[in-house]
């Protein structure tokens, strides 16, 4: 029996499922407890966390840098915007996401194509482009896109099956904002289950090998170009399924949501967080999503003044970040696994890939391995 | 084999789990409708307080000057809740910083109406920001007193947005009025127009053109976020235009005449009341051409524009009077500006909904009493109120005056209008000359 469960644990797939359903429960349960407002707290922090997640495997995993996955995440806002102008609309989500998705993805294959000639800070300077460019397009077509003002988003009815299924375990009907809550977290546990897996995967280890050594790995077949491209366009669909989101929680896609703030805050959520690191990504999210109001609130209950309180949160933001980087280089969850390493190194190290037990939630630990140098 | 144990096992586990959901959720659902049929929503009210919010740019670009705004309102609150309040209740006001940028003002919206649970917004700023949350307020029913704003949205379809109002003119009779000021007074005027590219720009256009429609030669835009209006003043002055009619921010005052100098271009400039503060456009000069330029308050000295209410220029009125004390008294460091006066007279229109709503408060009283305002309603605007169960739209009128030394010298009286093609006439209502009580807090 317990054999049979080792071997088991040792299929990476089945192992990331469970981890996956038991972050729906603990979603559902979390999100069942929880007030309307926190519900939207948490979705801030699901859609950060999504697109996060994809920028972490572009620079962890296949070390290439993006500024402006801001701008991919508007691409999947502005679709999701269009889909759904009005309550009448009769879009369904599931097919509103996947638009977003392919959309986003089709322009990650434009730009991973330009992007895989590039390096270091070319790489850099044409992403930052894409973060500053995709606004201006909302500006230029006004009729079409809602300029300036944006567009609305109507988030859809809670579907007759979600009110049931949400009566049936709470005892009340779900809200709207609720709805769009799970919605959120549903995106990004499906999100977290294929990157995990597809880092875990023959094409995951191909972006690892072309970020350790591009020469070793084109000698051992792995074409360069492609690798870059797939790593890219993955990253790209993290990022559209992310801003579909936003758009849903905000009910707004308008250029002033994109600026390149929104590209540096999902850098700062990855640095934080830490390289490569799903759960670090996710950690990232929360912090970046909680802090400015928690601080906001310090601020406000010490005696400052509205103006003096909001101005607070973006200089402990700053002070936290440098903090991070002095004392914690390889991010928060870099970290963490650094501690585990030490402590586990008087036992004779186990080898490369044999089945240990994950330290944090499985779907994670395989990816933080990654980052191991 | 193998497999066959893994899909019974994976088939176990999810059994497991939906028996766990099943075990606590609640069943089945009874169909019986909570009674709730009382008087109204009262959320954000006590015995003895009432919550009221705002979203405000406190940082960002446009943060100097609207920042000020929620200071003379806070200060407003402060002088009526030392006088006891209203009805008995004093007035809690909680003030949000979006930064202008609309996903910011949707995530504070959601604290004060979730979170802090407000009665009322009151004086949220922006066209885009406001936009952004407007629908979520109306769905919330909760009442959105005196957008800072002059777009239409806010009043002129009150079917979609019962419990949103509109306080300041609308950009639509801004334009109508300057428009048929230019047509009878410069009818040889070629006339450009640089406008911001929403709602303020579009509206005011359609104002304008019902007037001006031959005598304009140009219309260039920009967006709020560009800090380059060089191009756009370039094509105003390649167009020969020799009157500018500016709908424009603060900032994008200051940004235009800076280049207009730079450009050697001097038309007769015409700025909307909400780009035109003084004081403000004075100081932001200096700061954006680092110091080579040496603003004050008169450098927009020769402008036209608008004003519909009171402001620092003039220090006898009595109304300003009453912001002086309380400012004073009850205010932040620094001098009154007109941004606070603003504030102060939009927290003074609110009071006064607050008293008409009587004793009992509730949401839905709040909003009637909005739309019951008496024409006559005694405040600081220059012209009546428009607010009646078919407009939400507010202060009917303005007066058009010339910046001397910092100072609006009236041009013309007080003009008022509607939306459409409702004539311009001048006011009679006598609005602009009433005086406030001799306690300052509305009765």
């Amino acid at each position: 029996m317990r054999g049979r469960a080792r071997r088991w644990a040792s299929v990476t797939l089945v192992r990331h499922l469970t981890v996956a359903v038991l972050g729906v429960v603990a979603v559902t349960f979390v999100l069942t407890a929880v007030s309307d407002f926190r519900a939207i707290q948490l979705t801030e922090m699901a859609y950060l966390g999504t697109a996060a997640a994809g920028l972490t495997v572009l620079t962890g995993l296949n070390g290439q840098i993006s500024l402006g996955h801001g701008a991919l995440m508007a691409l999947g806002a502005y679709t999701t915007a269009l889909l759904l102008p009005d309550r009448e609309a009769s879009t369904p989500l599931l097919l509103v996401v996947l638009l977003a998705v392919l959309v986003t993805v089709a322009a990650g294959v434009v730009v991973g194509v330009a992007a895989a000639r590039l390096h270091g800070p070319y790489l850099a300077g044409a992403t930052l482009a894409l973060a500053v460019a995709v606004p201006g397009i909302a500006l230029h077509f006004e009729s079409r896109l809602g300029g300036e003002q944006g567009l609305p988003v109507a988030p859809p009815e809670v579907p007759g099956w979600a009110l049931d299924a949400g009566y049936f375990l709470t005892g009340e009907d779900p809200t709207r904002t609720k709805f769009i809550a799970y919605v959120a977290w549903l995106t990004l546990i499906v999100t977290f289950l294929l990157l995990a897996n597809l880092s875990r995967s023959r094409v995951g280890r191909r972006w690892r090998a072309v970020r350790d050594d591009e020469v070793a790995a084109e000698l051992a077949g792995i074409d360069l170009a492609r690798a870059r491209v797939s790593a890219f366009v993955v990253s790209a669909a993290a990022a559209g399924a992310g801003g579909a989101m936003l758009a849903l929680a905000v009910r707004l896609a308008a250029p002033g949501s994109f600026t390149l703030v929104l590209s540096l805050t999902l850098l700062t959520a990855v640095v934080l967080g830490g390289l490569g690191s799903l759960t670090g990504a996710l950690l990232g999210a929360g912090l970046l999503t909680f802090l400015p109001q928690v601080v906001t609130d310090v601020g406000t209950d010490a005696g400052l003044s509205d103006i003096q309180a909001a101005q607070l949160s973006p200089l402990v933001y700053g002070v936290v970040m440098v903090v991070v980087v002095l004392l914690a280089p390889r991010g928060l969850m870099g970290t963490v696994h650094d501690l585990v390493v030490r402590r586990r190194r008087p036992a004779p190290p186990p080898p490369p890939d044999s089945p240990h037990p994950p330290s944090r939630a499985g779907a994670v630990s395989t990816t933080t391995k990654g980052t191991t140098p | 084999m193998n497999r066959m144990h893994r899909m019974s096992g994976l088939s176990a586990a999810m059994l497991a789990t939906t028996m766990v959901l099943a075990a606590c959720g609640a069943g089945g659902r009874d169909d019986d409708d909570d009674g709730g049929g009382d008087g109204g929503s009262t959320v954000g009210v006590t015995d003895d307080t009432i919550t009221v919010g705002a979203h405000f740019p406190l940082t960002g670009v446009a943060a100097p000057g609207y920042s000020e705004i929620p200071t003379g309102a806070q200060a407003y609150f402060d002088f009526v809740n030392a006088a006891g309040g209203v009805h008995g209740r004093t007035i809690d006001y909680v003030v949000k910083d979006d930064a202008y940028n609309p996903t910011n003002t949707s995530k504070v919206t959601n604290e004060l109406v979730l979170k802090d649970e407000i009665f009322a917004m009151v004086g949220g700023l922006g066209t885009p920001t406001h936009s952004a949350v407007v629908d979520f307020l109306n769905e919330e029913g909760v009442p959105d007193l005196f957008v800072s704003s002059g777009s239409l949205q806010w009043g002129d379809a009150v079917d979609d947005r019962p419990v949103t109002f509109g306080w300041q003119p609308d950009y639509e009779i801004e334009g109508k009025i300057i428009g048929q000021y230019v047509a009878e007074n410069m009818p040889d005027a070629k006339v450009g127009l640089f406008l911001q590219d929403d709602d303020f720009g579009a509206d005011a256009e359609k104002g304008v053109r019902q007037f001006l429609d031959e005598q304009v030669v140009e219309v260039q835009r920009y967006t709020s976020g560009n800090t380059d209006v060089g191009p756009q003043i370039s094509a105003l002055q390649a167009s020969g235009a020799d009157l500018v009619l500016a709908f424009t921010t603060p900032s994008h005052t200051a940004l235009s005449q800076l280049v207009s100098l730079k450009l050697g271009f001097k038309p007769q400039w015409y700025v909307s009341n909400v780009g035109s503060d003084p004081d403000l456009v004075g100081s932001l000069l200096t700061r954006f051409s680092e110091g080579d330029v040496e603003g004050s308050s008169g450098s927009l000295d020769g402008v036209l524009t608008t004003q519909y209410i009171p402001g620092v220029d003039a220090p006898d009125n009595p109304w300003v009077q009453l912001w002086q004390k309380v400012w004073d008294e009850y205010g932040e460091d620094g001098p009154l500006t007109n941004y606070r006066i603003y504030g102060m007279s939009h927290a003074y229109a609110f009071v006064q909904a607050l008293q008409a709503a009587g004793e009992d408060l509730t949401r839905e009283g709040l909003v009637e009493a909005v739309e019951g305002f008496a024409e006559d309603a005694p405040g600081p605007q220059l012209a009546p109120y428009r607010y009646s169960a078919d407009s939400h739209l507010g202060i009917s009128g303005l007066q058009v005056v010339r910046i001397e030394k910092g100072v609006g010298e009236p041009l013309t009286p007080v003009l008022t209008s509607d939306i459409g093609d409702t004539e311009i006439t001048e006011d009679t209502s006598g609005q602009a000359d009433d005086a406030p009580p001799e306690s300052g807090i509305p009765e």
